[in-house]
């Protein structure tokens, strides 16, 4: 039985169309390297100045000055460049990454997001979020679908400080894969043996939820 | 500017000339690019009251850390210190006044002030808690806000190769923000793994020209004790 994480990341890797530039925030984003084959032709962003990253093969040798943007050592692949931090905001700013995953505290209806400050708890400060989350052409997070007190964390509004606002396009937790629509939250798949009634009952904002069309994971 | 001839130093000597109180920049992402060598003699040398401009704090006890740690650094202009624990407490407690930017916008700032502008226009942050307080304009029907540059009295830098003139060449990701350092500040001190003569520099290969460095220092590989990781960063 695969784990919750297992789920949301092989359900994530889903989302990965061949020849595109994606980027792997910090934390579970980044354990989709994982899910990505070898010859699939993704290069990876990393916005501390590589693109085309990949994880090291057991046994490779450390490269001490080659780390992606979470600080693990790692290597590349055919077709990767290295560059500064300037020319890597650049890339994300004129939006040449198509595709970003990232984790969340709180996302919204709106596709508002908040993941990088909870005032007067957590507050090392935003590194690159806001920039790849306001220019990433497509946005999806990836979550628990509850806090560890079962709390929502897919709400009617953020509570929190927003990272960026109307920036998500697609949720997944384990429950559920959501879009971000202008009528609200579309549920696309719900996690298999789980009761619609139920998954709107964990979550804080109205869900769209056709149920001729659902699709299970 | 200093003479391309008499730019060659030893480290002590490069370190002892920063002012005590100085805006100092430091290249790194992490470990990658972060000048350990210089860093460590800075702290030998003694200078307190300092504003240090890095993405980030290194971890405890390697890089600016152990410049925080011994009570050196006044301000610190950053982007993320989630890496040390150590630095998050001294800014909770009030000990270091921490200002963040993101990232990329901490990259342009420093970028402008190498170039040799004022400032630049973003639409990064409009609306958050991040732009509180910055001044906006209009321009061709769209709200702008407006980032001045970043400038420092002291860059220091680190490159894989230097030759005797101060051209560099980064490797790898440890390039990250070294390269725009050593065009934003007055004086940039490089430090370099190795340390050539004029002309054994593949022209086409180097990434800072030379007229932008102050001072090159030839230092040793860097050590498990100044942040080479078994786990990376």
């Amino acid at each position: 039985m695969a784990s919750d994480t297992q789920r949301i990341l092989a359900r994530a890797a889903r989302e990965v169309i061949p020849g595109q530039i994606v980027n792997l925030g910090i934390g579970l984003p980044t354990r989709l390297f994982h899910y990505l084959p070898d010859e699939m032709e993704v290069l990876v962003h990393s916005e501390n100045g590589v693109l085309g990253c990949r994880p090291r093969r057991d046994g490779e040798a450390p490269d001490h000055d080659m780390i992606d943007s979470g600080g693990a050592y790692i290597t590349t692949r055919p077709g990767a460049s290295v560059f500064d931090s300037a020319t890597s905001f650049a890339m994300i700013r004129r939006s040449r990454v198509d595709l970003t995953f990232m984790g969340a505290f709180e996302v919204d209806a709106a596709g508002n997001l908040a993941n990088w400050k909870i005032p007067g708890k957590f507050s090392p400060g935003i590194g690159g979020a806001m920039e790849l989350a306001q220019k990433v052409r497509r946005l999806v997070v990836l979550c628990s679908h509850n806090d560890k007190h079962g709390n929502p964390k897919i709400l009617a509004r953020c509570r929190l400080p927003l990272t960026a606002s109307g920036c998500v396009s697609r949720i997944i937790t384990d429950k559920a894969v959501m879009d971000v629509t202008p009528a609200g939250l579309a549920v696309v798949d719900i996690a298999e043996g789980l009761d619609p009634a139920d998954l709107q009952a964990a979550t804080e904002a109205p869900l769209l939820i056709d149920e001729s069309r659902l699709g299970r994971f | 500017m200093t003479l391309l001839t008499e730019k060659v130093r030893d480290i002590q000597a490069a370190v002892a000339a920063i002012p005590e109180g100085a805006t100092i920049m430091v290249g790194g992402f992490g470990s990658p690019g972060t000048p350990f060598a210089l860093l460590d003699a800075l702290l030998e040398s003694g200078q307190g009251g300092l504003t240090l401009i890095k993405n980030d704090a290194n971890e405890p006890g390697i890089g600016i850390g152990r410049l925080i740690e011994a009570g050196r650094v006044r301000r610190l202009i950053t982007s993320h210190l989630g890496l040390n624990r150590t630095a998050i407490e001294a800014m909770n407690a009030g000990r270091l006044e921490v200002s963040f930017h993101p990232q990329g916008l901490l990259a342009e700032k420093i970028r402008c002030a190498g170039a040799g502008h004022g400032g630049f226009l973003t639409d990064i942050g409009l609306g958050t808690e991040i732009a509180a307080g910055r001044r906006e304009i209009e321009l061709d029907g769209r709200c702008w806000g407006i980032e001045p540059a970043l400038h420092a009295d002291v860059a220091l830098v680190h490159a894989e190769r230097a030759d005797r003139y101060g051209n560099l060449i980064y490797r790898a990701t440890a390039s990250n923000f070294n390269p725009l350092m050593a065009m934003a500040a007055e004086q940039v001190i490089a430090q370099a793994y190795r340390l050539d003569a004029p002309g054994e520099l593949p022209i086409d290969a180097i990434h800072t020209p030379c007229a932008f460095v102050s001072q090159v220092v030839q230092v040793d590989r860097a050590t498990s004790e100044q942040g080479v990781r078994p786990h990376g960063l």
